[in-house]
């Protein structure tokens, strides 16, 4: 009597299959990331054993060739064009947000919405041509040469920009609507809510959005390497040109060779392990409640 | 919502109003930056755009002829990018929605993925797939690279999409007996079509914008590609070339970056109508 | 009902003949000992549950009891659910069905559900039935008409319908949709048919056409059904089980024909719920 119901029939059996063939796709994503990291110190690895860790950061100069490594400059350099774009891109594109979300007319708000989705999807290297053909010769007007710190830090600000809107305005929408009702019915000002009440409550939200456009803009390698001028030096002033961390490997991998490669990879890891790190803020910014996480069923 | 409190004649007008002139001044500034990019790629690429110019190779290290042999090697990069991630992507994103309790390090995963610089998946394709699998620069092994680094954004976007459907189809096809291959196939990824071609275009929007990763893996070479182990420089590695390497290359760049938009923005287009008719033919035939 | 013959071969084998050797009732669905947990928490202990074959079972009880989860660990849909884990014994149609290895596909088939919500799926009519029916094998478009010309016949729908067997099944009206979705269940020829609260989203007028339905339906199949409208369980029922909670998780405090549980309930629970849901 129980013999045909303690076999599996065919659709269970497809199902097995299926689960195990996803299972193991999933695997395979989910190594990815590891992989690559193996690979990059992999690579590193030769100037790491040989140099060590050290003179990737006190050596006196950048000149791989005659053994010395210092990566300091251009780790500045990222940083100054990634800060300074942001200090510009952020309160500009929360302030943008906050108007479409708030502020603006539908019409008007759809309009806004459709020409940021637009300037997401525009290559990088578009924003480097513009930079390279409309900015820096404004620039270079003013106090050359042009190439620049600063028109680094104005192409990524513009190229980070629909970056932080898109995230602000899904973070602001996410606030609950009873928290206005109730903003409003204390006679809070439309200012005034939104300074009290969303601004507080979608903090989180307006705070991972920042650190996602800074891993953007610290890894950007294209637009940058069109506009910074890409001389190795800590800059004096906003005028004198840079040159960033994956700039860097952009330009000099083609020809470069044993120690010099190794230590273009280790300046990749560092990168990477930058913008880990970030990714890793955003993701404690974004998931405050672990126990939000919707569990879905294991399938016996 | 907030705007009732507008008609509030109140001591918060004030800086209501003052608030909302700011506000509305850093949106116009916005979108003036962004229309200032786009406009300048329209008015300068237009007077280089011709039939000529998409059907012809390149003459006099780019600056005149066109960009066919950058087309089709932009084209077949993108097939191969795509023939690799989608599958994959969507395996993955079925498996966090519908089956995975522990997806929690596999979903960080991809979400640091999502954020590392190009230039790394760059170094990673040169490494891996051009040095270590032996694929050399090659349409290959840059699609490859490629298909790495959209996965974490096509995938997220197809597990959201099928995290929005209704749990009644999960379930009441489990109550009827409905295998879940058979429900999945059948009635979920038809339903969440849309959603996922939203997400293959995201990931297509990315590919195509993407330079840093194929500096190193697919090449630089401006030949015609006639396979697909052959070095082919992508649209935007040439609108990088034109405008750093070649003097007097910026009209062909801005061409080339015109007619790079101009995909972008169709691809959008028609895969979103494509979606749209076969999620209604599916459905109809389940 | 003896159209598509891709569905006799299991309908040969697995027809319950059950007897019970101490009664002589025949019991189709019986859960011994049964317990279940959603992750640390429990939501039922201890449940012995006897659902007579043919019979309108209603399963009664305040809400968050347990009764919808009781609902869903026989037909093994606790397999979906998160954190779900399900101790004891069930029997459905004499055979054991709490074994990991058991066919759950083929256990789904024998007893079918209906949702406290509608569910339809986002096809046409026809293919919200022809879905289900393909995926057990009957692929011939005759034995398909017959099949589901007969289903939506048997839930009332078919005069409603017949002109429209290709309009999308959203269109439906809430109480179309359900007795739909009924007739998606009982096309599968099943045994025994769960049912979650199958009214709590219709309007009154709907509700009176889905309970007389249930009435027709009965004797020719098993009915589990959930309720926590007393009126509907006296409408309905041929027996009552009552779920009561206690530290949290449900229990059966008594199950018995309907006429004696409504009218002398042993319990001084079941008692004192029957009264307070009269005021």
């Amino acid at each position: 009597m129980t013999s045909w119901l303690a076999s599996i029939s065919p659709p269970s059996r497809r199902d097995r299959w299926l689960q195990w063939c996803l299972r193991a796709t999933a695997w395979v994503v989910g190594g990815i990331l590891l992989f690559l990291l193996l690979f990059l110190l992999r690579e590193a690895w030769p100037v790491l054993r040989d140099v060590g860790l050290m003179p990737l950061f006190d050596d006196p100069s950048w000149h791989p060739t005659e053994g010395r490594y210092n990566l300091l400059p251009m780790l500045a350099g990222t940083l100054y064009a990634a800060v300074g774009a942001l200090l510009i891109a952020a309160p500009l594109g929360w302030a943008c947000a906050a108007y479409a979300v708030y502020f603006a007319p539908r019409r008007l708000a759809a309009w806004l919405q459709k020409l940021i989705a637009l300037a997401a999807g525009i290559p990088s290297v578009v924003y480097g041509l513009w930079g390279l053909v409309v900015l820096v010769p404004l620039i270079a007007a003013y106090q050359p040469p042009g190439a620049s710190l600063i028109a680094a830090v104005l192409v990524l600000a513009v190229m980070i920009l629909p970056t932080i809107i898109l995230l602000t305005e899904s973070a602001l929408r996410s606030v609950p609507r009873e928290l206005l009702h109730g903003a409003a019915a204390l006679g809070l000002g439309q200012w005034g809510s939104l300074r009290r009440v969303v601004v507080p409550a979608a903090r989180s939200g307006l705070l991972a959005a920042m650190v996602l456009a800074a891993a953007r803009a610290l890894g950007e390698t294209m637009a940058v390497l069109m506009v910074a001028g890409n001389v190795v030096q800590f800059p004096a002033t906003v005028w004198d040109p840079i040159r960033t961390l994956s700039a860097n490997i952009a330009l000099e991998m083609a020809y470069a060779m044993d120690h010099h490669r190794a230590a273009l990879f280790a300046s990749g890891l560092v990168l990477a392990l930058l913008v880990i790190a970030l990714m890793l803020m955003a993701a404690c910014l974004h998931s405050p409640c672990p126990a939000r996480e919707s569990r879905r069923g294991r399938w016996a | 919502m907030v705007r009732a409190a507008q008609r509030n004649p109140s001591a918060n007008s004030v800086s209501d109003r003052i608030a909302g002139k700011s506000l509305t001044l850093a949106a116009l500034l916005v979108a003036a930056l962004i229309l200032w990019v786009v406009v300048d790629v329209l008015w300068q690429g237009a007077g280089r755009l011709s039939w000529e110019f998409v059907t012809t190779a390149p003459s006099d290290v780019g600056r005149a002829g066109g960009i066919a042999p950058m087309l089709v090697a932009t084209m077949l990069i993108l097939a191969v990018c795509l023939a690799a991630a989608t599958p994959m992507a969507i395996a993955t994103a079925i498996w966090l929605a519908e089956f995975a309790a522990a997806g929690r390090a596999l979903r960080l995963s991809l979400d640091v993925l999502a954020g590392m610089p190009s230039i790394v998946f760059g170094l990673f394709g040169y490494v891996f797939f051009v040095h270590m699998l032996g694929l050399g620069f090659s349409i290959l092994a840059g699609g490859l690279t490629l298909a790495c680094m959209v996965l974490p954004v096509v995938t997220r976007a197809c597990e959201e999409s099928l995290r929005a459907l209704p749990d009644g189809y999960r379930l009441g096809c489990a109550a009827l007996g409905v295998s879940r291959a058979a429900t999945l196939w059948r009635l979920q990824l038809p339903a969440a079509m849309p959603g996922l071609a939203v997400g293959i275009v995201l990931g297509i929007g990315r590919a195509l914008a993407e330079t840093a990763a194929l500096l190193y893996t697919s090449g630089y070479v401006d030949r015609m590609p006639t396979s697909f182990s052959d070095s082919g420089r992508a649209l935007s590695i040439h609108i990088f070339d034109m405008s750093m390497n070649v003097p007097g290359g910026d009209r062909g760049a801005y061409g080339t970056a015109l007619v790079l938009l101009v995909m972008l923005i169709g691809i959008n287009a028609v895969v979103f109508a494509i979606s749209t008719w076969w999620s209604e033919t599916r459905l109809e035939q389940a | 009902m003896n159209h598509y013959e891709q569905l006799v071969p299991l309908h040969a084998q697995s027809r319950p003949v059950v007897m019970d050797a101490d009664s002589g009732r025949r019991d189709y669905i019986v859960t011994r000992a049964l317990s279940m947990h959603y992750g640390e928490r429990q939501v039922l202990r201890d449940i012995s549950l006897q659902v007579a074959a043919g019979r309108i079972t209603a399963l009664i009880g305040p809400s968050g009891v347990g009764k919808s989860s009781l609902l869903a660990c026989v037909n093994r849909l606790t397999d979906m659910l998160p954190g779900a884990h399900v101790n004891g014994e069930l029997r459905v149609g004499g055979v054991d069905a709490s074994h990991a290895a058991t066919d759950v596909i083929a256990l789904r088939r024998r007893v079918g559900m209906i949702f406290q919500k509608p569910n339809p799926f986002p096809l046409s009519i026809w293919n919200n039935l022809a879905f289900p029916l393909r995926e057990h094998g009957v692929r011939a478009k005759s034995q398909l008409t017959e099949a589901i010309t007969t289903a939506l016949q048997e839930v009332g729908l078919w005069g409603e319908v017949k002109d429209r067997l290709h309009a999308a099944a959203l269109s439906l009206s809430g109480g179309q949709q359900q007795r739909l979705c009924m007739a998606r269940a009982l096309a599968l020829q099943p045994e025994a048919l769960l049912m979650d609260e199958p009214c709590s989203a219709l309007d009154p007028i709907a509700v009176g056409v889905v309970e007389e339905l249930i009435a027709r339906l009965r004797g020719r199949y098993t009915m589990l059904i959930v309720t926590h409208n007393l009126a509907q369980a006296r409408r309905l029922a041929d027996d009552v089980a009552l779920l009561w909670p206690r530290d949290g998780a449900g229990e059966l405090v008594e199950q018995g024909p309907a006429a004696h549980l409504f009218d002398s309930p042993r319990a001084a629970v079941t008692a004192a719920y029957l009264r307070s849901e009269r005021i």
